[in-house]
Order: structure tokens, then sequence, then C-alpha cells
């Protein structure tokens, strides 16, 4: 099986850990932090990045040969573009409720970087399967970092662990109110902009730690 | 409210209170790549400038008489019910990279030292979110024409302002003894998060 050898293993992986694209590559991070509030919106978030970002490395490296240089990101956003409205007519159609809490961060898939970025940097110069197995790495690696940067967010600043269900998702665990009669808190700030950049900044630093990659400056 | 002061509180709400990077997380993926210098920082948040003062009124155009339900009335009165807002994606996304194009374009043959210090950054502005956030925003909010340029307007110095005052930060933190692997990304994000709880107490001011 060619596609399955170590170097394709290799493209699947790096994403995940050592090339990761939100703590290493610094990509697509606008939307990684606005859907983060609940852990549901940020699973949905990563499947419906998952599906956008193999189908247009894998359309982008079919027709990569006919695409003139000068007007190559007209051509790649419309591509996006056109992939993105059918996520958001999917959602608006299957899951109405959470295509509301989403809202405008739908949309703006067309603009996380790490697609533009990926198609740039990878699906026009590589043929179609090594482009869709880099689609999966980078989306995974992505979705990685969304569930666990949510994950803390919405237990410590909600007191919640939420799924994703048909409706407006399926309550896994929250925090009992006898801990909360014993004083226990939630950190608000968690919830509101601050909590999600730094919740971030410290996940980045475990990654790479992990990673064992460091950064100059 | 009327007049002048009613535009001096959108834009002032656009700039600080509703601060596009740091209360709604738009166009951050160029806010942190960009800035680890200064004077590339200025050079972005100009292009952003400019980039949002002209799409997004281009696109309120496009809006009103093209794709909202209702707006093609002005060919026919067959036209009441058609409603294009499921194309306003494509056609926002579209105007926009052709104008980041021209931008790109007008750098390249004016400013060769700027367009050497943007380099890749150039063309990530057409997928710099808060460029289609404005649009979408604009939208969203109902702005008249007026309003929309005004807000297009804030927004762009909103970015310009948190990414030139994070490059600061950055520059004055060169020397400081950070862990490693914080360094770069990690501590701006930090930053990022300081700056936001900064820019928070602008909330407490009603317009």
């Amino acid at each position: 099986m060619e596609l399955f050898n170590s170097e394709s293993k290799k493209i699947v992986s790096d994403p995940i850990n050592v090339n990761n694209p939100i703590s290493l590559q610094v990509l697509g991070i606008c939307s990684a932090l606005a859907v983060t509030i609940r852990l549901d919106q940020a699973i949905i978030m990563t499947l419906a990045v998952v599906f956008v970002l193999c189908s247009s490395n894998v359309i982008l490296s079919l027709i990569r040969n006919y695409i003139p240089t000068r007007v190559r990101i007209v051509i790649m956003l419309s591509v996006i573009a056109s992939l993105v409205s059918v996520v958001d007519e999917l959602l608006k159609a299957y899951l109405y409720d959470m295509s509301k809490q989403l809202s405008v961060f739908v949309g703006l898939i067309i603009t996380n970087c790490i697609i533009m970025g990926r198609a740039e940097a990878f699906a026009l110069k590589h043929g179609p399967s090594k482009a869709f197995l880099d689609g999966l790495g980078n989306s995974m690696g992505y979705g990685l970092i969304i569930i666990i940067v949510s994950f803390f967010r919405e237990l410590f600043g909600a007191g919640t662990i939420t799924l994703p269900d048909g409706g407006a998702g399926y309550v896994l665990w929250s925090i009992p109110d006898s801990w909360y009669a014993a004083g226990y808190e939630n950190i608000g700030l968690l919830v509101l902009s601050p909590g999600a950049f730094i919740i971030l900044g410290l996940v980045i630093w475990v990654q790479r730690e992990f990673a064992g990659v460091e950064e100059d400056a | 409210m009327t007049g002048i002061e009613h535009y001096l509180s959108i834009f002032t709400k656009a700039v600080f209170i509703e601060n596009i990077v740091l209360a709604y997380f738009l166009g951050l993926c160029s806010f942190l790549a960009i800035s680890k210098k200064i004077d590339a920082s200025v050079g972005i948040g100009l292009a952003v400038i400019v980039v949002l003062t002209i799409t997004a009124p281009i696109n309120w155009f496009l809006w009103e008489y093209l794709l909202d339900k209702g707006a093609l009335v002005w060919i026919s009165q067959d036209f009441q019910d058609t409603d294009l807002g499921f194309l306003k994606l494509i056609v926002f996304i579209s105007v926009i990279a052709a104008m980041v194009q021209l931008v790109e374009m007008f750098m390249e043959r004016f400013s060769q030292s700027l367009y050497n210090s943007l380099g890749i950054f150039l063309p990530l502005i057409a997928v710099n979110c808060s460029i289609l956030g404005g649009s979408l925003f604009m939208v969203e909010r109902e702005y008249t024409i007026s309003e929309t340029v005004v807000y297009g307007f804030g927004s762009g110095v909103g970015f310009f302002l948190a990414i030139v005052a994070l490059a600061s930060i950055r520059y004055r933190i060169r020397y400081s003894n950070i862990p490693p692997r914080l360094r770069g990304v990690g501590m701006a994000m930090l930053l990022t998060g300081l700056l936001s709880m900064a820019f928070m107490a602008f909330s407490g001011i009603d317009l």
C-alpha cells in the first residue's frame, strides 16, 4: 500500500505534534479562540475544518497546474468559499442550534489561515493523495489544540462539559452543587476574551515542551 | 443621537470597546506573526486600514443592491422575493481578494522595502479574518453606508493600534528571561491576553 508508507505517515503525524498548525506554524488562531467557549462548539468546528481542509487541498492539488500564479489567491479563495458555503448550509439544515451559536465563525473558516496556508505551502506543490493526508493531519492538529483549550475554558469557566448532539448540546458532566455550596467558584475570566488568549498561550507552551521546539525572540 | 456624535461613537466603539482583535479574535494570525517587528507592524496595520476602509463600503453596495432579500427590486418588481444571501461569503471574499491583490501590486511597484518585509503575509491579508469579519458584522448590524465607512475605518485603526502596541511590548521584552519554550508565540498570546484585559476596561464606557 503506497498510501501507508512512512512518508505518508509523517505527513499526517507531523502537523499533529512537531509541526502543529496552531502552536508552531501559528495559523488559524482567529477561529481557534472564538469557538472554544464550549467543548461541543469546538468539536463541530473541528469536523467542519477537517472537511473543508481535506477537500480544498485535494481540489486545489488537482487543478494546480492550471492556476496562473498572478490570480491564484482569488482562485483558492473561491474554491474554499464554495466549500465553506456548503458546510454552512449543511449546518443550518441539520444542526440549526449549533449553526446559530457558531454564527459568523463558520463563515470565517474561509479566512482561517490554515486552509489558505496549507493550500499555498503544500497543495499547490504536491499530488492529490499527499495533499489529502496533509489536510487530514493539519486539521487534526488544529482540532487537538482547540479541543484542549475549550475543555479547560468550559470546565473552569462555566463548570460543565458539553458534547454535541442534534440540539443544544448534551451536558456530560457539570460541577455538582455541593461544590459550589462548599465555596467553589467558576473563573468567569476564562469565558471572556482575555481567558482565551491566556489559556491558548499556556497550551502552546506545554505543546512546545512536548514537541521540543524553541523559537528565538 | 444625531450627526457627528453618532459616527464618533461608532468609531470609538470599533477602536476601543469592541476592538476587532482583542474582543472578537479576528485577524490574529497576521497579528501574531508580524508583531515581531515594529516597522512591519506599522506597515500591515496601514494595509489593513486601507483594505478595510475600501472593502466594507464596496461590500455594503453589493449587499444592499444585489444580495439581500428584495435587493434586486431596482431592476424589476419581479425580484421582490429573490434572496441571494447565500452567495454572501463568496462575493465578499472575492472582492476582498481582488482588493488585496491590487494593494500587493501597488506596494510592489511603489514601496519595494515594505513589499519585501511583509513577504508571504501580504497574500494572507486576504485571509485576514478582520477584513471578512468587518464585512460580515456590517451586514449583521445593518449599518448604513456612512456608518459602514466609519466602522471599517475604525476597525482598521483598532487593528493598527493593537498590533503596534503588541509589537512594542515584544520589542521591550526581547532580553527578558522567558522560559525557552514559551518564547515567541506563547508569550505573545499571554501578552495579548493582558492587553485584551486592559481594553476590557473600556467596556464600561457607555456611548
